[in-house]
């Protein structure tokens, strides 16, 4: 068994761990049900940040229309249970699927495109699927697709969280994974290195989105409704600020900074007055003061705090 | 062709063309802050919300004549405009791309947020003094309204053209957003003109958001949000950095979006401006009036 597979295993296990005892104060009712509906909240986050890092961190392509792969996930998913009388894991495979190839016929055209103009565009793309969803009266049309069962349980949100996580740690070490990280430190010269760089911005673009309609998926099958006012490009921000907030390339930083701002948010619900004012001014000073987010591009690992305990000496593996 | 059709067709051009002005203003704005930063700031359609507030507080709380309203929301626009660039973006010079993005949300969103502990989420009227009178021309229907519209967008457009063409500031701003090191070399103060140059376009952001509160008669804190974001797909469309083609965009946009809510659906508005942005992007990225720049490597 190689050291890699040793750690997996490792890090498996903390999951399983993590899992036991958060399910055990679930049931045991220490955690109530206005932090587990947050809890949910949060591994869905998650899912959406780290899928919008694989984009943005790592193939350093600037995209602000997750909310729209977001949408598709949650429509697609409710049509299935919904209007079609299927189970949960056939909505999971096909909203995961469609927006995966939402995400490849608008990645294909607008992936040419760089900088703040692929921004622009893609979240133009994104209002594009919200106003279109807005207008097909099958599901709903303004008032939105009611009546969605809750097949979405604690268990079932957090191995989905985690098979994620581990298929996009392991993404980012593959070939394809480190062909990204060319193309995001100089597509150019990846270019000239013989990366096929249009494929592989297509790719992390594509499994980006589908990994946003599993969130959707989840998502609408959580909170019984799909509603168009949901995915508007607040949510693409939302998401955005999560994952620049943890530090851009850094999935365990996307991590935290779902988990972070999930957290403030449910915190100051008491106060929705003063809730976005102070997520508003976090969020100004966080990048005055450290724009390369919390983490910057490094991963939060053992290694890390071990070389912080040992009084910030430089420990190179 | 039925004469129903273009009579149609004529008043929603007029429709069509007082609504553009009001994109073209904001559009300026942002094409000016990003030919001179490179940044997308997308607090600008906020500043225009700002504006029509202090000209709210101008015309219905201190009954102002028009003209003093517009110019107290143009001048109190543009002191906002200065702070928000002094605190925020000035210490970011440096900082990535994408920080200075967020930051830039981050200002929407305070603004937004801010304006609504102050304000009240609720929708405020403007009074109704400008109530309108309206002519028919040969069938087609024109308010005073949308002619105070095209008289002061066309004033301000005249004004910003002679600022940026013959004054020494002017030259100041096409200097930094030709070069800002060389200009930096040349003695040129870069600070004071981005300084200088969110004052104005925050100036004319506020008057369209004075203008749009006489048109529809109703302000509201979230209102910068969808016409900060058409405005800047005008700019894109005329090409970014470019202030002719600000002016081009946001009435091409006007229009468009008249037609589209007049003889197709008014839901389907938004999704055309959008439509409209992906096939600039992917067919003249640089816009209707932008010249083509190799890129070097």
């Amino acid at each position: 068994m190689n050291s890699l597979v040793k750690a997996d295993i490792r890090k498996l296990g903390i999951a399983a761990v993590l899992f036991a005892a958060i399910y055990g104060m679930l049931e045991t009712e220490i955690i109530g049900a206005f932090w587990e509906l947050n809890l949910v909240l949060i591994m869905i986050n998650i899912i959406l940040a780290t899928s919008l890092n694989m984009i943005n961190g790592y193939t350093g392509q600037f995209s602000i229309g997750h909310a729209g792969f977001f949408a598709i996930g949650a429509y697609m998913g409710a049509i299935m249970t919904v209007k079609l009388g299927y189970d949960m894991p056939v909505a999971l495979i096909v909203g995961t699927i469609s927006a995966g190839i939402v995400g490849f016929l608008v990645g294909l055209p607008t992936l040419r495109l760089n900088g703040d103009y692929l921004a622009i565009a893609t979240l133009g793309l994104g209002e594009i699927i919200r106003i279109c969803i807005l207008n097909i009266e099958y599901v709903g049309g303004a008032s939105g697709l009611m009546g969605i069962p809750r097949l979405t349980t604690f268990p079932m949100a957090f191995w989905i969280m985690v098979a994620i996580l581990f298929f996009i740690k392991n993404f980012k070490n593959s070939a394809y994974g480190r062909a990204c990280l060319a193309i995001r430190e100089n597509e150019i010269a990846a270019d000239t290195m013989g990366i096929d760089t249009t494929r592989y911005k297509v790719m992390a673009f594509t499994l980006g989105a589908s990994f946003a309609g599993t969130a959707g998926v989840l998502f609408s099958h959580y909170f019984f409704i799909a509603h168009p006012a949901s995915f508007t490009f607040m949510r693409s921000f939302d998401i955005l600020t999560m994952v620049v907030l943890g530090g851009l390339g850094s999935m365990t930083g996307s991590v935290t900074g779902a988990i972070v701002l999930t957290f403030i948010s449910a915190a100051l619900s008491d106060f929705p007055e003063w809730r976005m004012l102070i997520y508003s001014v976090a969020m100004i000073v966080l990048m005055l003061y450290r724009p390369q987010g919390l983490f910057g591009d490094k991963e939060l690992s053992l290694q890390m705090i071990r070389s912080l305990k040992m009084g910030g000496k430089k420990n190179d593996d | 062709m039925d004469s129903g059709f273009m009579h149609q067709l004529l008043q929603q051009l007029i429709n069509g063309l007082s609504l553009g002005s009001i994109y073209a203003l904001i559009a300026l704005g942002y094409t000016m802050i990003y030919g001179i930063l490179k940044l997308i700031n997308f607090a600008h359609g906020d500043i225009y919300m700002v504006g029509a507030y202090i000209g709210y507080v101008c015309t219905t709380i201190f009954h102002l004549p028009f003209l003093p309203s517009l110019l107290i929301a143009m001048a109190g626009s543009a002191v906002v405009g200065m702070i928000i660039e002094r605190i925020a973006y000035r210490p970011m010079r440096n900082a990535p791309r994408i920080a200075i993005l967020i930051t830039a949300i981050g200002v929407s969103f305070f603004l937004e947020n801010g304006m609504i502990l102050l304000a009240s989420p609720q929708p405020r009227t403007f009074s109704s003094e400008f109530s309108a009178s309206v002519y028919h021309m040969g069938g087609l229907v024109i308010n005073s309204q949308q002619i105070i519209i095209l008289i002061s967008t066309v004033v301000l457009m005249l004004a910003l053209t002679y600022i940026v063409n013959r004054t020494k500031m002017g030259k100041a701003m096409r200097a930094v957003s030709f070069d800002a090191d060389a200009a930096r070399l040349m003695g040129i103060n870069i600070d004071r003109v981005i300084g200088m140059t969110f004052a104005l376009g925050s100036a004319l952001a506020a008057a369209g958001g004075v203008l749009v509160g006489v048109y529809y008669n109703s302000i509201d804190p979230l209102m910068g949000m969808a016409p900060g974001i058409k405005a800047f797909v005008a700019a894109v469309l005329g090409g970014i950095g470019i202030i002719p083609g600000a002016m081009v965009g946001g009435i091409i946009l006007g229009i468009v979006e008249a037609l589209v809510s007049g003889f197709i659906s008014s839901t389907f508005r938004d999704a055309a401006a959008f439509a409209i942005l992906i096939l600039i992007l992917l067919y003249k990225p640089q816009g209707l009036f932008g010249k083509n720049v190799r890129e070097k490597v």
